[in-house]
């Protein structure tokens, strides 16, 4: 079925909000962060509204938004949430609740890079310091991306009990007018059915599920947890393809690729700056270098066979990553592939380079420079 | 709510004794004294352990800590601190 | 006059042979709070020794459905699950009578890390019981000092007693403008189970702060708790109020030091029962130091007197 699709030019943010309305989320906690806050306000103006049916809590802080956001979820509500760099540092504890909790919250984080010093603009350092929470984490390269990857974020986190974070970039995604196009509400029904938590707070049958655990029982519950969010990745799968068919739209799944199948030189990136290193593979290719595009979509569970499969043989992969692996030459997404890479591929050469901290802007003839000065490194 | 398929959080359920069987941390017992005992409650009210049965005054000694609040809070001295034998 | 005892429910929330302490305050006052409250209420505790008292996983020592949340949130993760269960009977996902949601924290989690996020909901009126259950430390972790321990009382981290004295939470709370506010304490259980009854039938935020002597924290005989909480409202110590919409009333035996009808004890036989105060008691200047206690609850006493005359 495909009546009722409109098209319309929105910012990411808007259609961060717009997915959230077509999720039927119930319950959305917020607290203005730059730049994430257009979000929170559009929330806000739909519920006042009425164009979305649920409640929004101003809280007083990000520690309170998830705070918030947890509870509400083990209540049985589902619930949506956005944030960006330091306000999802002041998260990180809670981060670990909503997944040791098992609680499917969506959150959208707009990334920005982190203080000090200050700044507004875009890097990823604060969603890669959110690893070892034990979140799912999509990167998304588009608006239109933002709004398919949070309803099929639901999907996956309420099959699976985990909370999945919502990656994109600020101002570069967040703050552009892109076309969107908006699936049919009834369409994103029969994809997204309602929550129904297989356990929830209800004093109708009063149980804990946070009480003091003993080695024991803490242990295997924190094993299944390791195991669940790997088990992931075919659901990830199956929710891109299932959008796919009801939608007729695609973003790649667990990893999105292009000009990839005999590419000599690999570009290895996410979010915004993957969409435009698409154009510096096309400059490269005029330019007579066989260049190609991984971009993983999923950053958390790491799709490793993934990428394994996806490599052309012999090629030269270059990592641009847009964060510091502090202790450690490069960035992490480098250090990822490496990790998955080794005794797997040997095949493969890793070269990396950090860019665009902060927000530098990564332009497309930059960025096939830095990637030609790469080849002869 | 869907049927339990897979236990995904260690949960706890409402039982007496969840911190097993408390009586074994009592040093001294409560014996009541039925014959000075009106009934009042006060043991009752008072018992942080909800071990009391407040209508016949008896006393859970699974599960009584041996606080001795109800011994103290007794207004006709019914209630005496009797230490327990090893 | 206070519900009497022979007329409280039976139902028991609370269940015999959970993990607190023997004689333990918190556990007596929750009891209460239980027979007020029923089954139908959604509990939410912070870390502190009424978690360590729930039991152990796969026990619960509660009879309700109770989750423990980060340790600054009672405030935000109460108006969370408020928030979640009106929407869900609007939605038609939920019938009937909504649980009470409450939260059960202790001083730690109510004055210092609670307090943000508390104060929060209550600037946002959220539909909760907020229950502060103040045995004056944090006692769950062997007793340190918080914003509720009192001046001159021994802690872990006062070991020469605390220099400054405790602050009116909930007077705090009052100034917030939220429906209810009310003080209690473990040997007034009539007093406790209808202000928890009122907070029930209101809505918007509650806040119901209950003194917790806890023998560990505050050294003397287990035995005596109910004993050490009716000496602390008699000698001023601790003042058994509560404010309906703002409006502010004392209840007995408060009411009778406030009105003057009945001079408060003098707070030394209240201090020397409590291992916590001794080091007070020894040297030259004893006097002095009894005495800056003294003044401080002079000077509460008066001031909640006057406070109570503003109505506006």
């Amino acid at each position: 079925m495909k009546a009722a699709v409109q098209v319309r030019m929105e910012t990411g943010a808007y259609a961060a909000a717009l997915a959230a309305k077509y999720a039927r989320v119930d319950v959305v906690p917020g607290y203005p962060i730059t730049p994430q806050t257009s979000i929170m306000e559009a929330v806000a103006a739909m519920v006042e509204n009425g164009e979305l049916h649920a409640r929004f809590i101003p809280v007083e802080g990000e520690h309170s938004v998830l705070a918030a956001a947890v509870a509400a979820s083990a209540a049985g509500a589902r619930v949506f949430t956005a944030t960006s760099a330091n306000g999802l540092l002041y998260m990180h504890e809670v981060l670990h609740m909503a997944s040791g909790g098992r609680l499917p919250v969506v959150m959208c984080n707009v990334n920005r890079g982190i203080f000090a010093p200050w700044t507004l603009w875009a890097d990823h350092q604060d969603s890669f310091a959110q690893r070892d929470t034990g979140w799912i984490q999509y990167h998304c390269s588009s608006n239109q991306e933002v709004f398919n990857t949070i309803l099929q974020a639901y999907r996956v986190a309420e099959q699976i009990n985990i909370p999945v974070m919502v990656n994109f970039d600020g101002f570069a995604i967040s703050h552009c007018l892109m076309p969107l196009t908006l699936p049919a509400q009834e369409d994103i029904d029969r994809f997204l059915p309602p929550f129904e938590p297989e356990w929830r707070l209800d004093p109708a049958h009063p149980s804990s599920f946070s009480n003091v655990t003993m080695a024991e029982d803490y242990a295997p519950f924190r094993q299944m947890l390791s195991e669940d969010i790997l088990a992931a990745i075919p659901l990830v799968k199956q929710a891109a393809q299932e959008y796919r068919e009801i939608t007729g739209m695609w973003d790649g799944d667990t990893i999105d690729t292009y000009r990839l199948e005999d590419a000599e030189v690999v570009v290895f990136a996410i979010n915004s700056m993957a969409a435009e290193l698409k154009l510096s593979v096309d400059i490269l290719r005029d330019e007579g270098i066989k260049a190609g595009l991984l971009r993983p979509r999923l950053y958390l569970p790491f799709p490793a066979e993934d990428i394994i499969q996806a490599l052309p043989k012999n090629a030269q992969v270059m990592v641009l990553d847009r964060n510091y692996n502090f202790g450690h030459p490069g960035g992490i997404l480098a250090a990822e592939l490496k990790s998955v890479l080794f005794g797997r591929r040997n095949d493969i050469t890793v070269k990396n380079r950090v860019m665009g901290i902060g927000g530098v802007d990564l332009t497309r003839r930059f960025m096939a420079n830095e990637i030609k000065a790469m080849i002869d490194e | 709510m869907k049927a339990v398929t897979k236990a995904y959080r260690p949960i706890s359920w409402p039982t007496k004794g969840s911190g097993g069987d408390t009586g074994s941390w009592r040093a001294h017992r409560p014996v009541v004294d039925h014959k000075l005992c009106t009934k009042c409650q006060f043991c009752w009210v008072y018992c942080p352990e909800a071990v009391i049965d407040r209508k016949e005054i008896t006393i859970d000694y699974q599960y009584c800590k041996g606080c001795g609040v109800c011994a103290v809070e007794c207004p006709t001295g019914a209630i005496s601190m009797v230490k327990e034998e090893d | 006059m206070a519900t009497s005892i022979k007329k409280l429910p039976d139902n028991e929330q609370v269940l015999s042979g959970n993990g607190a302490c023997g004689g333990c305050p918190a556990t007596m006052a929750l009891r209460m709070v239980g027979k007020a409250l029923g089954p139908n209420a959604i509990m939410l505790l912070t870390p502190a020794c009424a978690v360590a008292s729930m039991g152990m996983t796969p026990r619960l020592g509660y009879n309700w459905p109770c989750i423990n949340i980060t340790f600054a949130s009672a405030g935000s993760s109460a108006s969370g699950i408020s928030h979640a269960l009106e929407i869900m009977k609007e939605k038609g996902r939920l019938q009937g009578e909504l649980p009470t949601v409450f939260s059960w924290v202790g001083d730690g989690g109510t004055y210092d890390i609670g307090f943000q996020a508390l104060s929060a909901a209550a600037e946002r009126n959220e539909n909760i019981i907020h229950f502060c259950y103040n045995n004056e430390a944090y006692s769950n972790t062997g007793v340190q000092r918080s914003g509720a321990t009192p001046r001159g009382s021994f802690t872990t981290t006062t070991p020469t007693g605390k220099s400054q004295p405790k602050k009116n939470m909930a007077l705090l709370m009052l100034e917030h403008n939220i429906p209810y506010v009310a003080t209690a304490t473990v040997a007034y259980p009539g007093d406790l189970y209808d202000k928890v009854v009122k907070a029930k039938s209101m809505r918007g935020t509650k806040y119901i702060e209950i003194l917790a002597p806890c023998y560990l924290g505050w050294q003397f005989d287990m035995a005596e708790t109910v004993q050490l909480s009716r000496m602390a409202v008699r000698s001023g110590a601790w003042l058994l109020w509560e404010a309906e919409n703002g409006r502010i009333s004392f209840n007995n035996p408060t009411a009778q030091i406030i009105s003057g009808k009945k001079a408060p004890e003098p707070v030394d036989e209240y201090l020397l029962k409590q291992g916590r105060f001794s080091h007070l008691l020894k040297g030259p200047d004893a006097r002095e130091r009894i005495a800056a206690i003294q003044s401080d609850i002079d000077r509460e006493i008066a001031f909640m007197r006057e406070r109570a005359k503003i109505v506006i």
